[in-house]
């Protein structure tokens, strides 16, 4: 079993390495041939790149070797007719052959859904990055940890969203393009200053961790649900996924602002 | 800390609703313990390296003052790690297998890795045009909301013409472009450029990078699949 976590632990730095290989490439060129000047601190910041690659690999060993497994088996545990037949038989036989399902019966799974959307979403490598420059250039004002909780309570939303669209198999640009034109009547009613980071909080969301979890939970819901297929409707929770933090990061900050102003009235300086 | 919801979950969903024991249970907690030791370390070197070169070289650009030199560094970046993202090599082979499945290409190994490598070419390109785009967008200090305005209308005037097949990994490839190594980069250099470039504001200014990037994917791929599969409905 050791050998075996040092195997997956070479792969795994292999793999982060393979990432960071391009943008030392182009960093190199551009620092060489446009700004010709040496990089000052050479020394820290290559012991700095060392470290962004060993903290992502032995990250990504950790979550394949305890988080991945757990939860993509209890994806499928959970949409497993048998399961959600309980121990009736003839009603795994009926749920077999309807090809509508009762969404109700995937209560458990929404739950599940949403609750690893959220927690997933929380220990994000990349959004943790964003948040914290997000503090620094507000100094303070926007939270990094409201920001997150913010963010992944949006993917929770969105994840959930995406799981009852594949049981009731509804076309996913119905969803989307609704979710778009909410957006855009947001941004209209929202702070000007949160729309850039709320827009770019969609695209940080979805990386190293959450990617392949609700990738792994959409494949088991569609494998499972009768007339489903994996291929065409396991597609899609990511897309869900990147949508909702943006409204519910511009909702957090509607909130705070809303919250600030309050305060101003009240104890007027 | 920051990983602690995610066992809070899973064991309550092992113990409470699947009421089994856990399989391996000593191989889970030393997987947590890489997981929290790991996170610290990149956080580390997030700090210490990443944020500081982003910000450095977005610095160094402004001060150079030749603007085509940050939009083609803009494009190298987007384009480069996007091309090597271990995530969109999956998706993109999925979506061969599926467009073969379909009938869209002809069934044999050298026309899907041909479509699988056009789709990833696609995404590569449309990122690396995205951060060059976002650059120039703060060089000029162009409203953000254009952008998106804009970006999201062609979306969905382009869905309306794409083939079902494609709408859902398009949809999805807007999210699994920016990898997290590329996205503190990205964020550090854009905000770096927006505090350097005098009028600009980094909250305004700054941010937006990531969203560019993610969009720009979602109408470049549903392009593709309008090319490969022809209009469809």
């Amino acid at each position: 079993m050791n050998s075996e976590i040092f195997n997956t632990l070479i792969d795994a730095l292999g793999g982060t390495l393979q990432d960071i290989l391009p943008i030392i490439i182009v960093l190199g060129f551009f620092q060489v041939v446009a700004i010709q000047k040496v990089i000052p601190h050479l020394k820290q910041k290559l012991i700095g790149l060392g470290m962004v690659v060993l903290g992502l690999g032995i990250f990504i060993v950790g979550l394949e070797q305890c988080v991945f497994p757990i939860g993509s088996q209890m994806a499928n545990q959970l949409t497993d007719l048998n399961f959600l037949a309980g121990s009736d038989s003839a009603l795994v036989e009926t749920l077999k052959k309807s090809s509508q399902m009762d969404p109700g019966i995937y209560l458990w799974t929404y739950i599940f859904a949403f609750l690893i959307g959220f927690s997933t979403t929380l220990a994000e490598p990349a959004l943790i990055a964003v948040a914290y420059k997000a503090r620094d250039i507000t100094t303070g004002a926007i939270s990094a940890w409201g920001l997150r909780v913010s963010v992944a309570l949006g993917v929770a939303t969105g994840v959930t969203l995406g799981v009852y669209r594949i049981v009731m198999g509804n076309p996913l640009h119905y969803y989307i393009v609704a979710g778009y034109a909410f957006l855009l009547i947001q941004t209209w009613f929202s702070p000007k200053q949160i729309i850039p980071l709320a827009y770019d909080s969609g695209g940080v969301t979805t990386s190293t961790v959450t990617v392949p979890l609700i990738a792994a939970l959409g494949i088991g819901l569609a494998s499972n649900v009768p007339g489903r297929s994996p291929l065409i409707d396991g597609f899609g929770l990511i897309a869900f996924a990147s949508l909702f933090p943006m409204i519910t990061v511009m909702a957090y900050a509607m909130i705070t602002e809303k919250l600030s102003k309050r305060k101003e009235i009240n104890e007027p300086s | 800390m920051d990983v602690f919801p995610i066992i809070v979950v899973i064991a309550f969903f092992q113990l409470v609703i699947i009421q089994k024991p856990f399989p391996h249970l000593d191989q889970t907690i030393f997987g947590i313990f890489l997981v929290v030791m790991g996170l610290f370390i990149f956080i580390l070197g997030l700090e210490s390296a990443l944020f500081p070169i982003g910000e450095k070289m977005a610095n160094e650009f402004a001060l150079k003052g030749n603007p085509w030199w940050i939009i083609f560094f803009g494009f190298a970046l987007g384009f480069s790690t996007t091309i090597a993202e271990p995530a969109l090599t999956v998706i993109a082979g999925k979506a061969g297998g599926l467009a073969a499945g379909a009938g869209a290409i002809e069934n044999t190994k050298s026309s899907v890795a041909k479509f699988v490598l056009g789709l990833r070419y696609t995404v590569a390109l449309s990122v690396g045009l995205a951060i060059a785009l976002g650059v120039l967008r703060i060089l000029k200090g162009w409203p953000f909301i254009w952008f998106i305005m804009g970006g999201y209308t062609l979306i969905v005037i382009t869905t309306f013409f794409a083939p079902q097949e494609i709408i859902g990994i398009a949809y999805d490839s807007g999210g699994i472009t920016t990898s997290t190594i590329t996205v503190p980069l990205v964020a550090a250099l854009g905000v770096g450029l927006a505090t350097s470039i005098r009028g600009r504001n980094p909250m305004l200014d700054g941010f937006g990078l990531i969203a560019l990037a993610s969009l720009c994917p979602i109408i470049f791929v549903l392009g593709y699949g309008i090319l490969v599969y022809g209009v469809g409905s």
